[in-house]
C-alpha cells in the first residue's frame, strides 16, 4: 500500500508542477515578454488579421507569387498540416511533379524547364511551407507583369527587397517568403 | 555543400562538446546527492512530494522494487491518460470544442506517450484540446523520460558500486533539476523566434486573395520544448516540427537539434564520471559519435544529389525536397533528422516517407541500435548491453574470462544482456511479418511496390524502438496498427530496461576482481573499435535480410527509374 501512496502522490505531484504550473506560467511570461509572437503573429492590414507570419497561404492567382505545392486539403490547410508522404518510386509523385512543370511553362512567358528549381514542383513537409528560393519568385515575375502591368524591373526590385538571408548569416538559406512579398504585390495593385 | 550547411553543422556539435562536461558532471552532482546551484529553489518543492508520498531522498529499493514501482507508476499515468482523454468533452481548456477521443485512439496515445514513444496515430490540431495537449500529453512528455532517465542513473548507481536508488526520488528529481529548467529556457527562445504560447482560441485569418485560415494556436512552445530535451517527439500537430507554427526559423530547427541531444550526449559523460572511468566514457561517446556522423553523410549526401527518376526532368536544381521546408534546406534537414533518430525523439522536420531509400536506412540504422547517444539514460542502458555482449565475445575469442569494470561477466548477465538484445529484433520482424501476413496489415499500405514493406518495418521499428517517428503514409490510425504497435511499444520499452537493471544488480552483488596483466582494458580505442564492429555485425546479421527487400531493393528500382 505505501507503494500505491507514493505511485498516486508523485503523479499528483509532478502533473501540478509540469502538468500545470509549467504550461500556464510559460503562457503568462510569453504573454508579457513577447505578446507578438506568442498570439501567432499575426499581420494585420486595415485592422484586420490577413496573415500568421510563419504560416503560408495558397496563391493560385496570375497577379501573385505562388507558393510551393501543398498536399492540405484544401491547400495551405492549417488545421490539417500534412506532407504529401509519396515515396520516391511512387509513380504520382512523379505524375504530379510533372503536371506542375506544365502548368509554370504554360502560364509563365519565356519560361524553361531548366530554370524552375524542385522545390517549387515539389510540395513541402508541413503543406504550409511560406517560403520559397529567390530563383523560384525571379521566375514568376514576367507572369506577374503580364497579369498586373507592373513592370518587371519593379517586380525585381520587389523580390530583392524581400530576400531574407540565413538568421546571424548561418543558419538557413536566402529565401523569401511568399504572403509577405504578394502583401507588398497587393498594396502596389491597391494604393 | 553550402558553408551554411556546414557551419550548422559545426554549431550543433560544438554544443554538444561544450555542454557534454558540465551537464555530465552535473548529473552525477544531481544523483549522487551532492550540493548544486538550484538546491535553494528547488528543495522545497522536492521535499514536499517526499514527505506526502513517505519517501526518504536517499532511501534504497532492490532491482525488484524499482522495477515494480516504475511498472506501476507508468501503469497508472496510462490509466489516467486514457481516462482524461476520453472525458475531453468535459474538461476545462477546450475553446475548439473538441469531443472524446474514442477508445481505440485513447488506448494507442496513452501507451505510446507512457512508453515514450509518442507514436501518433492522431493530428493533434484537429483532435486535442489544449487540456489535453498540455495536462495530459505535454506532462507525460516530461514523467516518461524523467522515467527512461531513472531508470539510467539507477544502473549507473549500480556500476559505481552504489545501491540502485529510489524511483521515485530518480523519477522527481529528473524532472525538477534537468527537464524543467531546461525546458524553461528553451521555451523563451522558441516564443522569442515565433512559435505561439497562448490559450486564447485559434486564430482566423482572411487573407488578400479571400482565403479564410483557422491557425491553431496553444502552447506550443512550451510543448516544443519538453518534446525535445526529453527526446519524446510527440508533435502538437500532424506535421510535427516541419509546421512553421511548431518550428517557424532555421534557428528553432537548430536549438531543437541541440535540445535532443543535450541529456543524451552529457549521460554518456555521466556514465565516466560516476563509475570512475572517464576514458571509457570518452571511448562510448567517440563510439556513439562516429555513429552520428555517419548517419548525418549517409541523410546528407544522397538527399543533396537527388531522385534520378526526378532529375531526368532536368529542373535548376536536383536536391530532393519532397517533404521538405524551404527554410531548413536540405542541410538543416539532416541535422535535425540525425538528431532525432539518434537520440530516439522522433519528431520530424520533414516527410521521412519521401527520402530516398539509401538515405532511410540511416534511420533504420538509429531505431535498430537504439544507442547512438539514444534517449537518455535508455540509450546508454542499450550502449552498456552492447559492452557486455561485446566483452563476451571477445572472451570467448581470446580465452579469458570476460570482466566489465572490475566484474566477471558470467552466465547470468549474458543471459539477461541477450534477452534484451533478441527483444528488439523479435518485436520488429514478427511485427512486420504479422503486419504483411494479414489483409489488416497489408490495408494500411499508403506507397506500392518496396516502399510499402519499407513503410511497414518503419512502423514496427519505430516502436520498438520508442522513437515514434513514422513513413507518415502508412494508415497508423487502422486498429490493426494502433493495437499492434501499441503492444510492441511496452514490450519494447520496459523488457530492456528491467533487464537490464537486473544485471546491474547482479553486477553489484558480485565481488570485485582485482586489475591483473590478464585484464582485458575496455578503455582503449581498439576495444571501440572492436565494440563499434560487433554492434554493426550483429545487427547486419539480424536486419540485413528484411533491409534487402525494403530500402535497397527500392534503391537499385530507383536507379534503373522503376515506378511503381
Amino acid at each position: 500500500m505505501k507503494v500505491l501512496r507514493a505511485v498516486i502522490g508523485v503523479s499528483v505531484g509532478l502533473w501540478i508542477l509540469v502538468g500545470l504550473a509549467y504550461p500556464l506560467a510559460m503562457t503568462g511570461i510569453s504573454q508579457i515578454l513577447f505578446p507578438y509572437q506568442a498570439n501567432g503573429s499575426q499581420i494585420k492590414l486595415n485592422g484586420k488579421v490577413v496573415a500568421s507570419a510563419h504560416v503560408g497561404q495558397y496563391f493560385d492567382q496570375a497577379q501573385y507569387f505562388w507558393g510551393r505545392p501543398s498536399a492540405t486539403t484544401p491547400p495551405y490547410n492549417p488545421m490539417a498540416s500534412t506532407p504529401s508522404n509519396l515515396g520516391p518510386t511512387n509513380k504520382l509523385l512523379i505524375q504530379h511533379i510533372k503536371a506542375r512543370v506544365a502548368l509554370l511553362l504554360k502560364t509563365t512567358p519565356g519560361l524553361t524547364v531548366n530554370q524552375i528549381p524542385a522545390s517549387m514542383v515539389e510540395s513541402s513537409g508541413s503543406g504550409l511551407d511560406p517560403d520559397i528560393t529567390v530563383q523560384s519568385a525571379l521566375i514568376q515575375i514576367p507572369r506577374i507583369a503580364k497579369a498586373t502591368g507592373i513592370s518587371r524591373n519593379t517586380l525585381t526590385h520587389l523580390v530583392n527587397q524581400h530576400i531574407i538571408g540565413p538568421q546571424l548569416g548561418i543558419f538557413g538559406r536566402s529565401h523569401v517568403n511568399v504572403v509577405d512579398l504578394n502583401l507588398a504585390v497587393f498594396k502596389l495593385l491597391h494604393p | 555543400m553550402s558553408i551554411q550547411t556546414i557551419l550548422t553543422w559545426a554549431v550543433v556539435i560544438a554544443v554538444f562538446l561544450v555542454t557534454l562536461k558540465p551537464l555530465g558532471t552535473y548529473i552525477v552532482r544531481v544523483f549522487t546527492f551532492q550540493p548544486t546551484i538550484l538546491d535553494r529553489p528547488l528543495k522545497p518543492i522536492e521535499n514536499f512530494i517526499f514527505r506526502v508520498i513517505g519517501v526518504d531522498r536517499e532511501s534504497d529499493m532492490s532491482a525488484k522494487e524499482y522495477s515494480l514501482a516504475l511498472i506501476l507508476t507508468n501503469f497508472a499515468w496510462a490509466v489516467g491518460a486514457y481516462i482524461l482523454l476520453r472525458l475531453q468533452g468535459q474538461l476545462p481548456f477546450n475553446p475548439q470544442h473538441f469531443g472524446a477521443v474514442n477508445p481505440q485512439l485513447a488506448f494507442n496515445t496513452a501507451t505510446s506517450f507512457t512508453t515514450n514513444t509518442n507514436w501518433q496515430a492522431y493530428s493533434g490540431e484537429n483532435t486535442m484540446s489544449y487540456f489535453s495537449q498540455f495536462a495530459v500529453l505535454s506532462y507525460l512528455q516530461f514523467v516518461t523520460p524523467a522515467t527512461g532517465g531513472a531508470a539510467g542513473i539507477a544502473f549507473l548507481r549500480t556500476l559505481s558500486g552504489r545501491k540502485l536508488g529510489n524511483f521515485f526520488v530518480d523519477l522527481t528529481l529528473m524532472t525538477t533539476r534537468l527537464l524543467l529548467p531546461l525546458s524553461i529556457i528553451v521555451t523563451l527562445i522558441l516564443v522569442a523566434q515565433g512559435i505561439p504560447e497562448a490559450l486564447s482560441p485559434y486564430l482566423h485569418v482572411h487573407s488578400i486573395v479571400g482565403q479564410t485560415q483557422v491557425v491553431p494556436r496553444g502552447p506550443i512552445a512550451s510543448w516544443e520544448a519538453i518534446e525535445h530535451l526529453g527526446q519524446n517527439g510527440g508533435g502538437y500537430t500532424n506535421a510535427n516540427s516541419a509546421n512553421p507554427l511548431e518550428s517557424p526559423t532555421a534557428i528553432t530547427n537548430v536549438v531543437l537539434s541541440i535540445a535532443m541531444g543535450l541529456l543524451p550526449v552529457a549521460f554518456f559523460y555521466a556514465f565516466g564520471v560516476i563509475t570512475g572511468r572517464r576514458r571509457l566514457g570518452w571511448t562510448l561517446i567517440g563510439v556513439a559519435g562516429v555513429l552520428y556522423l555517419v548517419m548525418l553523410a549517409l541523410l546528407y549526401f544522397p538527399e543533396a544529389a537527388g531522385n534520378p527518376i526526378i532529375n531526368a526532368i532536368g529542373l535548376h536544381t536536383h536536391a530532393n525536397m519532397v517533404g521538405k521546408e524551404t527554410r531548413f534546406g536540405v542541410g538543416g534537414t539532416s541535422i535535425f533528422e540525425t538528431s532525432t533518430m539518434a537520440f530516439t525523439t522522433g519528431s520530424v522536420a520533414s516527410a521521412h516517407d519521401s527520402f530516398l531509400p539509401i538515405s532511410s536506412i540511416a534511420f533504420y540504422l538509429a531505431m535498430f541500435l537504439n544507442m547512438v547517444f539514444g534517449g537518455k539514460g535508455v540509450g546508454l542502458l542499450n550502449m552498456l548491453m552492447f559492452v557486455i555482449i561485446t566483452v563476451f565475445l571477445i572472451g570467448l575469442m581470446v580465452g579469458r574470462t570476460p570482466e566489465f569494470l572490475g566484474k566477471k561477466i558470467e552466465a547470468k548477465e549474458v543471459s539477461l544482456a541477450s534477452v534484451a538484445f533478441l527483444i528488439h529484433p523479435l518485436l520488429i520482424l514478427a511485427g512486420t511479418a504479422l503486419a504483411v501476413a494479414t489483409p489488416a496489415g497489408m490495408a494500411g499500405v499508403f506507397n506500392p511496390g518496396p516502399h510499402g514493406l519499407s513503410e511497414i518495418i518503419y512502423g514496427f521499428t519505430s516502436g520498438a524502438a520508442n522513437n515514434g517517428s513514422a513513413f507518415g503514409g502508412l494508415g497508423a490510425a487502422l486498429p490493426f496498427y494502433e493495437i499492434a504497435i501499441g503492444i510492441v511499444m511496452v514490450i519494447g520499452r520496459y523488457g530492456s530496461i528491467i533487464a537490464m537493471l537486473f544485471i546491474g544488480q547482479s553486477l553489484l552483488q558480485k565481488k570485485a576482481v582485482p586489475e591483473s596483466a590478464g585484464t582485458m582494458h575496455t578503455d582503449t580505442v581498439l576495444f571501440g573499435g572492436v565494440l563499434l564492429g560487433s554492434i554493426v555485425i550483429l545487427n547486419a546479421l539480424t536486419f540485413f535480410p528484411i533491409m534487402a527487400l525494403g530500402p535497397i531493393a527500392e534503391q537499385y528500382l530507383m536507379m534503373a527509374h522503376h515506378l511503381f
